[in-house]
């Protein structure tokens, strides 16, 4: 660009500015393999595409929060209208890596994303679900339930026929445990009773220490070390906003297209 | 400040050093474990592969017997990578699967030419867990080639460079971004 300057230019100008070319190059050409993935999910229908009405977003999201609370499985729909050249499989599971869709710990997501230019679709399973739908299953329900339907043009029947027969498949594989618990393993009142108990133990052999000028009267301290609060947090409870918990994907699932 | 104090001060720092030195080598310890524990996930999903290719060369030859030579190849190749992973080494076990890539990769473009198979419920089935073990593969390839670059970074990197020769930490080979290893295109219709 902008050859016929280059000469006149004094070299030190030249360096910086082919550097800045550069690194404005490398920049544009990560982006044009990478396509962005959306930061996060705007719930658990997330279409940016318009296709469907917010009647219609609303009823796939009431199915799937409910779902979620009977089953903690999270599903999740993406709608983009274009992959920009970009790969499928690889979107997908960069998209799967940033949501983090399904509990942690239990993996138990699963995305549906579809791509409505380029007529793709995929269904990206976590590790905790690859029992229940394998892969096979998954192309499956792409070819008999979700394709049909994209083909004469009824996304919202094909969307809901895919999610349903997902949460059919996905069924019984996970089981609500009877208390959800929050946080971590060890019970507040434990950590708060090692605690006031260390505090004791540091206080009594410090006062020991000053009167008989007792050596390792600190010692005690050591014990209210901290790390016993876990940040556990489970998210994509259902009501206002909807995020994933933290489940991890290894790119099952399957891919099609209509 | 007494004799007792300056003869201290070197000792401190010498402390000192050895303790960073544990640090870092641990850090390299933890690294290089790490990558192996990548790359036995990246092994996992070959053989996941590996297990679906006895079914898939059957289905195939229902169809197409006279694929002989394609599916015999995919056979034996199968057994070249069992072989080479038994050797546990990566650089080996690596070179085999790619082997395997390819011919997957011509095997699957021989199947083109018969839509009876295309068609057939079982092979759609196959079909589908292949891609899907494609896919995990390249994920799990893509997860070890990060880890192993920060692995193979550190121990060329000062401090850790310090420790890698004397202790024997060694470079792990990375998967090249090539057409075959980057994208699957041995299963994409």
């Amino acid at each position: 660009m902008r050859r016929k300057f280059q000469g006149q230019r004094p070299r030190i100008g030249r360096g910086k500015e082919s550097i800045l070319a550069w690194l404005i190059l490398v920049l544009l050409s990560s982006l044009a393999f990478a396509l962005e993935v959306p930061e996060g999910p705007e719930g658990r229908i997330t279409d940016r595409t318009g296709t469907l009405s917010r009647n219609e977003i609303a009823a796939l999201d009431q199915k799937l929060a409910a779902f979620e609370r009977e089953t903690t499985n999270q599903i999740a729909v993406l709608i983009i209208p274009s992959l920009e050249g970009d790969s499928l499989e690889d979107y997908s599971i960069r998209l799967a890596e940033k949501w983090k869709i399904g509990q942690k710990g239990k993996n138990n997501g699963v995305i549906l994303l579809v791509v409505k230019n380029e007529r793709k679709l995929r269904v990206e399973v976590g590790y905790g679900l690859e029992g229940a739908l394998p892969d096979a299953l998954s192309g499956s329900i792409i070819r008999n339930e979700i394709a049909p339907r994209f083909r004469t043009g009824q996304f919202y029947q094909g969307v809901d026929a895919g999610v349903t027969a997902i949460m059919a498949a996905t069924k019984g594989e996970y089981k609500a445990p009877k208390k959800r618990q929050r946080g971590s393993d060890v019970p507040t009142w434990l950590v708060f009773l090692l605690i006031f108990l260390s505090f004791g133990v540091f206080s009594v052999l410090s006062s020991l220490g000053r009167r008989r000028h007792y050596h390792s009267g600190g010692a005690g301290g050591w014990i209210t070390g901290g790390g016993f609060f876990g940040g556990g947090s489970s998210g994509g409870d259902s009501g206002g906003g909807f995020s994933g918990g933290g489940g991890d994907f290894g790119g099952g699932g399957a891919s099609g297209d209509w | 400040m007494n004799k007792a104090v300056l003869f201290l001060i070197p000792l401190v720092i010498i402390g000192i050093l050895v303790i960073g030195g544990f640090g870092v080598y641990n850090g390299l310890v933890t690294a290089q474990e790490e990558g192996k524990t990548a790359w036995a996930q990246v092994e996992n999903q070959y053989q996941r592969r590996a297990d679906l290719i006895p079914n898939l060369v059957e289905t195939v030859k229902g169809y197409a017997q006279q694929e002989r030579s394609v599916l015999e190849e995919v056979t034996r190749l199968r057994s070249q990578w069992g072989e080479a992973r038994q050797s546990g080494d990566i650089n080996k076990s690596l070179q085999a699967a790619q082997g395997l890539d390819s011919a997957l990769g011509r095997l699957m473009v021989v199947v083109e030419r018969y839509p009876e198979l295309k068609s057939n419920q079982n092979f759609m089935k196959l079909q589908d867990q292949l891609e899907g073990t494609e896919n995990r593969i390249s994920v799990e390839r893509r997860r070890y080639n990060q880890v192993v670059l920060n692995y193979n970074q550190k121990i060329r990197t000062f401090p850790g460079a310090f420790f890698a020769g004397p202790f024997g930490f060694e470079r792990m080979p990375l998967f090249e971004a090539e057409a075959g290893a980057k994208k699957a295109p041995t299963v994409k219709f």
